[in-house]
């Protein structure tokens, strides 16, 4: 059968972002994938060897809007491991619960994203309510619904004051039921699991094989989670379950997700309800020659930063590594004999984050035929609508 | 196997290629071996010890560049870098993508950003620099020489 090239772009096919796959496919089966980023690449890792230690915070803190706190978080514990030196208890728990609140935001922000890409509008509508709640619990803790600008090395910059925390937590609980609706909705639904189970298949070699990372590889079977592994904030102070599923599809994927959001609601409740009264801050000054490693699991899978000082008050090397970077590459393993109407789906499901990995494409072929983004939503939507007609029957 | 015979067991095996071992922390070791050792190294590390590849990152030192791998074994929670100096006249290594897929972006970033070559690895093409970038400029070397007059880049403070 004859080779169609099928660019999809420009802009925004899946998540509002820059990016460009080209897919080859023979009729309607994917038979090969090719993805070109870069065009959302900023320098940051170059501007933050002009930044001082503690500007480069702020400058990090900017590299993604849904994952704000993990880069600064693992930055933060780099410089830390420079020195190396331990940050105060009550520090600790703070970063854990502004780290776990945005978990659950992301998480949330995924689940109505992949809802809306299977034209389950409902749900995007729910899991996007439920997260504008988050968002104001953000809020009253840090004073900013995104880029909370809470992280410093050697502390936090504010404290979480006491007569907050009660209306925190009623805020907190109030989603649960409606969470808990949410996870029967999408678990049960038969048309979502039509849609979604075996479809995208990532195995538990091929997972070790790419270093996959966070939700991705968990679906995956590989009990991986840096919070356990090798932990650090408050998570070894608090009892909470590692989410392991084995069959690697974009269903797995999902109940990863909405099952982690639970275990993060946990982990922020207790931290809240114990926080240690100590100091917030240690007040580093002079940072010393060495180098350092610090990684954390944000939403997506660890983020990963080396810091190299030289004595001076900047950094002379900071290498950033998001989680979509390792995860992303994973689309030749998952997307190739996939349909073109799953393709959407199977790309969003490993949670893409351009703005982490930095970078995507746009590019035009002459004479090839051209579906935008909306014209990829638009087929996976038909899909979806054509299962749920044959059921009716 | 614990922290320490993982190390000693690395040390007796690879003897004649490493060159200097920095153990820093309980969780942090930092290894110095021989450039030609790379893959043989690299992959016992991560076949048989079960470890997961980080990521690699590049660094020019003025007078040679560094590029250090970053392992991880979760089991004993132990971070393993490999750390590799090329001289300038000859920044080239063996690439790690034919043996593993997670090695395969982060050599193309490395080979763009920093001019290292890596033989044997199947696609170097760009990866974050836009078509316009003039070859053979490297953005992340010391040297670094601002080649686009008309650009406004923030200098720092």
């Amino acid at each position: 059968m004859k080779k169609t090239i099928v660019p999809i772009g420009p802009y925004h096919p899946l998540q509002e972002e820059p990016e460009f796959f080209t897919l080859t496919v023979e009729g309607e089966r994917v038979v090969d994938i090719d993805v070109h980023i870069g065009y959302n690449h900023r320098g940051i890792e170059k501007l933050s060897e002009m930044k001082t230690f503690d500007q480069s915070t702020f400058v990090i803190e900017r590299i993604c809007g849904i994952c704000s706190t993990s880069h600064p978080f693992a930055y933060t514990r780099a410089v830390e491991d420079i020195i190396p030196v331990e940050v105060p208890q009550r520090a600790k728990y703070i970063r854990t619960i502004i780290a776990e609140g945005e978990r659950i935001h992301s998480h949330l922000l995924w689940l109505g994203l992949a809802g809306h890409f299977l034209g389950y509008n409902t749900v995007y509508m729910w899991a996007w309510k439920l997260r504008e709640e988050i968002l104001d619990v953000m809020e009253i803790l840090s004073g900013n619904r995104n880029n909370y600008a809470m992280f410093k090395p050697g502390g936090v910059r504010r404290d979480i004051k006491s007569e907050d925390i009660p209306g925190v937590i009623k805020k907190i609980d109030s989603i649960v039921p409606t969470l808990t609706m949410l996870k029967k909705a999408v678990t049960d639904d038969p048309v979502l699991a039509a849609r979604t189970k075996g479809i995208g298949i990532l195995t538990k070699e091929e997972a070790i094989n790419y270093s996959a990372l966070g939700p991705t590889s968990r679906a995956s079977g590989v009990a991986r989670d840096v919070r356990k592994d090798s932990p650090y904030g408050a998570y070894e102070a608090v009892e909470w379950q590692m989410i392991v599923t084995q069959n690697g599809d974009v269903f797995d994927k999902a109940v990863v997700r909405i099952l982690e959001t639970f275990e993060s609601i946990k982990i922020i409740k207790h931290c809240l309800l114990n926080l240690p009264d100590t100091e917030i801050d240690l007040n580093l000054k002079n940072i010393p020659p060495g180098e350092g490693i610090g990684h954390i699991e944000a939403p997506r899978g660890e983020t990963f930063h080396y810091v190299k000082s030289d004595g001076a008050n900047r950094p002379v090397r900071h290498k950033v590594r998001a989680p979509t970077f390792m995860n992303l590459p994973t689309y030749k393993a998952t997307v190739i004999g996939a349909t073109i109407s799953d393709a959407t789906i199977i790309l969003a499901a490993i949670d893409p984050c351009y703005c982490c990995t930095e970078r995507m494409a746009v590019r035009n072929i002459k004479g090839k035929k051209l579906y935008g983004g909306e014209d990829l939503i638009r087929l996976s939507q038909q899909k979806t609508e054509k299962i749920r007609k044959n059921r009716g029957k | 196997m614990t922290r320490v015979e993982v190390l000693k067991d690395l040390m007796h095996r690879f003897k004649e290629e490493i060159v200097d071992v920095s153990d820093k922390s309980p969780n942090r070791v930092y290894i110095e071996i021989k450039p030609q050792a790379l893959i043989k190294i690299a992959c016992h590390i991560f076949k048989d010890l079960g470890a997961r590849f980080n990521i690699a990152s590049g660094s020019d030192l003025r007078y040679h560049m560094e590029i250090l791998y970053h392992f991880t074994i979760e089991d004993i929670d132990l971070l393993i870098s490999l750390r590799v100096r090329l001289p300038k006249s000859k920044l080239v290594i063996d690439s790690l993508c034919p043996y593993f897929a997670a090695a395969n972006w982060i050599e193309r970033e490395m080979h763009e950003l920093l001019g290292i070559d890596f033989a044997g690895h199947p696609d170097l093409r760009r990866l974050l620099l836009s078509d316009d970038w003039p070859a053979g400029v490297y953005p992340l070397r010391t040297d670094y020489q601002e080649w686009d007059k008309s650009a406004i880049r923030d200098r720092g403070v």
